[in-house]
């Protein structure tokens, strides 16, 4: 096990960050915590890389425990904070060199490991980080947190504020890095790339929902989705609301997904009722079930 | 080693490319050290006075003969009569106004005794002080002139010597004084600033996740500003040296040892700010009211400590800069050795670690 966290809780000043968190990753895992802004993602993080100390429970990263062995921890992790932190003006190969010198190696000695993204900004290299783009401006983050070869990689939010492009290049990376053998705890409030991890645990409120590989998530949701679409949305919401046996209704992309309590549904049914409101162009289809449809029934 | 080579360069960096940094560093020493030189000064020279003279005699003539001889006064106007002392008073534009009684040479024959009268404007009060001292003093010498011939009977003849400043120069109040107050500024505040800016941005969660030490983190700081610091003290002493005629009497390396000193006293206070405030912002208004202030007003640069009240006194005591100011004026002016020194000194070395080893007890190995 690269990770074991047990049962813990944090709270600041009596708010509740998290409580009773457990849950493993394996060696080598890429392991997601998904959750919405203030679930207590960061928390955790602060508390895996030492950074804060838990009211109650236990920790251990790469086989160090996070309070006593806190020396051991930061020697042999990356740590990549959800705010952009390097030094703004200091240009690309200077932040790089500087987290290198800190950590004792040099570029050259761990290059292939940040070759593949490093490539990517190499032609920048002597821009200044502050005025770096924000898929560059992790690209760099990523190389800092990795120029020292860690056992264990903590990333907080890597992809926030990333443009959809880079985030898919982004979490292709991730991939990659895994290939090499480095555990990768991610967290993320976009649904899509939960899809990408291992495994993931879905957290809401500083408690963790569920932990389960994306597919047997998916796999375990028994209810039958529906998107619905016609030509006046706004419209759509407020009448599927009204309809009797809905059990939730929300939008999601270009379609309103909805679900039904009763067994017997009829998608027939609904579309009468729809056509009764005065909508056209109805269009009433089974979806398949997301992250993100699993998470709001939750 | 390498590590904190590293660390050094980066700092290094972080200051020569914010030019806020840059005037604060270098802009700062020199327009101070030029206004405290030129500008604002306790001296007087070329004041603008009136003066009625009721009499118009030989001996007026030769005492405005003498006033107008000194560097010190300009006489800017003759007025006839004692309604426009007011007016000119008003206008601004003399500060003091002389006026002679009639009958100045019959009064000084007759009855042996004349009077002048010295009307000053106040606003100011110090300047009215200082012009009425300095008619004094050209009055007086002229009586002991005129005296010379005739046998006084009794007189008590005062002889005055000014040790160490003879002529009275501010500017050898004023360099140790804004020596002082420049290293206090860039140690400590600029080092209070520049780690509380690592909390700020959140790089400061990224050194903390890392192999560096937390003293480290400190003294790769600090290390910069030792150097720059040192650069100052250097440019000041030589600008007070060179074009105030500033003197310079005892032991350099003695100063050196001191300045180096008061240095590290500054820089150990600027840690200790940066440990208990989170923001940049915070860090600069504790360094400019906990730090500025009490220097300027009670470290007897301008206000000398020994006039002012019990209380203040005593709360003086514990402000770093009056040891300092103490010493550097010994070194400079007297040509102290450390024999006299010793305990102020001490006392600073004593100050330095205690700053020192608050800061490591306060410096937070994490986040909260």
């Amino acid at each position: 096990m690269s990770i074991i966290v047990q049962n813990i809780s944090k709270s600041y000043n009596k708010a509740k960050a998290v409580e009773a968190i457990t849950f493993e990753v394996k060696e080598g895992e890429l392991f997601g915590l998904i959750g919405p802004d203030g679930a207590g993602k960061t928390t955790i993080f602060r508390i895996l890389t030492t950074l804060l100390l838990a009211n109650e429970g236990s920790a251990i990263v790469a086989g160090f425990d996070v309070i006593k062995d806190y020396k051991a921890i930061r020697d042999s992790v990356g740590y990549m904070p959800g705010k952009f932190s390097l030094y703004q003006d200091l240009s690309v190969e200077e932040n790089l060199t500087f987290f290198a010198t800190i950590f004792g190696t040099t570029i050259e000695e761990n290059y292939d490991l940040i070759k593949d993204i490093y490539i990517q900004i190499e032609p920048f290299k002597t821009r200044r980080a502050g005025v770096l783009s924000g898929g560059m401006k992790q690209k760099l983050a990523l190389c800092c947190a990795l120029i020292h070869k860690p056992k264990v990689l903590f990333l907080d939010e890597p992809t926030t504020g990333v443009d959809p492009v880079s985030r898919k290049e982004f979490w292709e990376m991730l991939k990659r890095l895994q290939q090499k053998g480095i555990t990768i705890l991610v967290s993320t409030p976009y649904m899509d790339e939960a899809a990408l991890c291992d495994r993931i645990a879905l957290l809401q409120k500083g408690s963790i929902l569920k932990i389960d590989s994306p597919e047997n998530i998916i796999k375990n949701y028994d209810k039958v989705i529906y998107d619905v679409r016609t030509q006046n949305m706004h419209q759509l919401i407020l009448d599927l609301k009204n309809y009797p046996s809905q059990y939730s209704v929300y939008a999601f992309g270009e379609y309103i997904h909805y679900i039904d309590k009763s067994a017997g549904f009829n998608p027939k049914d609904l579309a009468a009722y729809l056509e009764k409101n005065k909508h056209s162009e109805i269009e009433i289809n089974i979806s398949r079930p997301t992250i993100e449809d699993v998470f709001m029934d939750l | 080693m390498k590590r904190f080579i590293g660390f050094v360069t980066k700092e290094f960096y972080h200051i020569f490319r914010d030019k806020r940094t840059m005037f604060i560093l270098f802009g700062m020493p020199i327009a101070q050290i030029m206004l405290f030189g030129f500008a604002i000064t306790n001296e007087i020279n070329n004041v603008n006075i009136a003066i009625l003279d009721k009499s118009k005699d030989d001996e007026t003539h030769k005492i405005i003969k003498k006033i107008r001889a000194s560097e010190y006064f300009n006489i800017e106007q003759d007025i006839v009569n004692e309604n426009q002392i007011e007016s000119v008073f008003q206008k601004g534009k003399v500060k003091a106004v002389l006026v002679f009684e009639t009958d100045f040479i019959k009064n000084l024959q007759t009855l042996k005794q004349a009077k002048v009268q010295v009307i000053t404007d106040a606003t100011d009060p110090n300047m009215a002080n200082t012009i009425a001292n300095y008619v004094n003093s050209i009055l007086l010498n002229y009586t002991q002139e005129i005296n010379k011939n005739s046998k006084a009977s009794h007189l008590i003849q005062t002889q005055t010597q000014l040790y160490y400043n003879p002529e009275l120069k501010s500017v050898f109040n004023f360099v140790p004084g804004v020596m002082t107050i420049i290293l206090m500024l860039v140690s400590a505040m600029m080092t209070s600033i520049s780690i509380t800016r690592e909390k700020e941005l959140g790089t400061m969660e990224v050194l903390l996740v890392s192999p560096l030490k937390p003293f480290q983190v400190i003294i790769g700081k600090v290390f910069p500003y030792i150097l720059l610091s040192i650069i100052n003290a250097t440019i000041i002493l030589l600008l007070g040296f060179f074009v105030f005629g500033m003197p310079i009497e005892g032991n350099l390396f003695l100063l050196a040892f001191e300045s180096v000193l008061f240095i590290t006293t500054a820089l150990s206070l600027g840690i200790l700010i940066s440990t208990v405030s989170n923001s940049q912002q915070t860090a600069m208004m504790l360094s400019l009211m906990g730090l500025m202030l009490p220097v300027i007003l009670l470290s007897g640069f301008i206000f000398p400590v020994s006039s002012m009240p019990m209380a203040l006194q005593i709360i003086s005591n514990i402000i770093p800069a009056k040891w300092f100011i103490i010493i550097i004026k010994a070194i400079l002016l007297k040509g102290a050795t450390i024999n006299v020194i010793w305990k102020e000194t001490l006392i600073l070395v004593g100050m330095t670690v205690f700053f020192i080893v608050v800061s490591i007890k306060k410096y937070k190995i994490r986040l909260e």
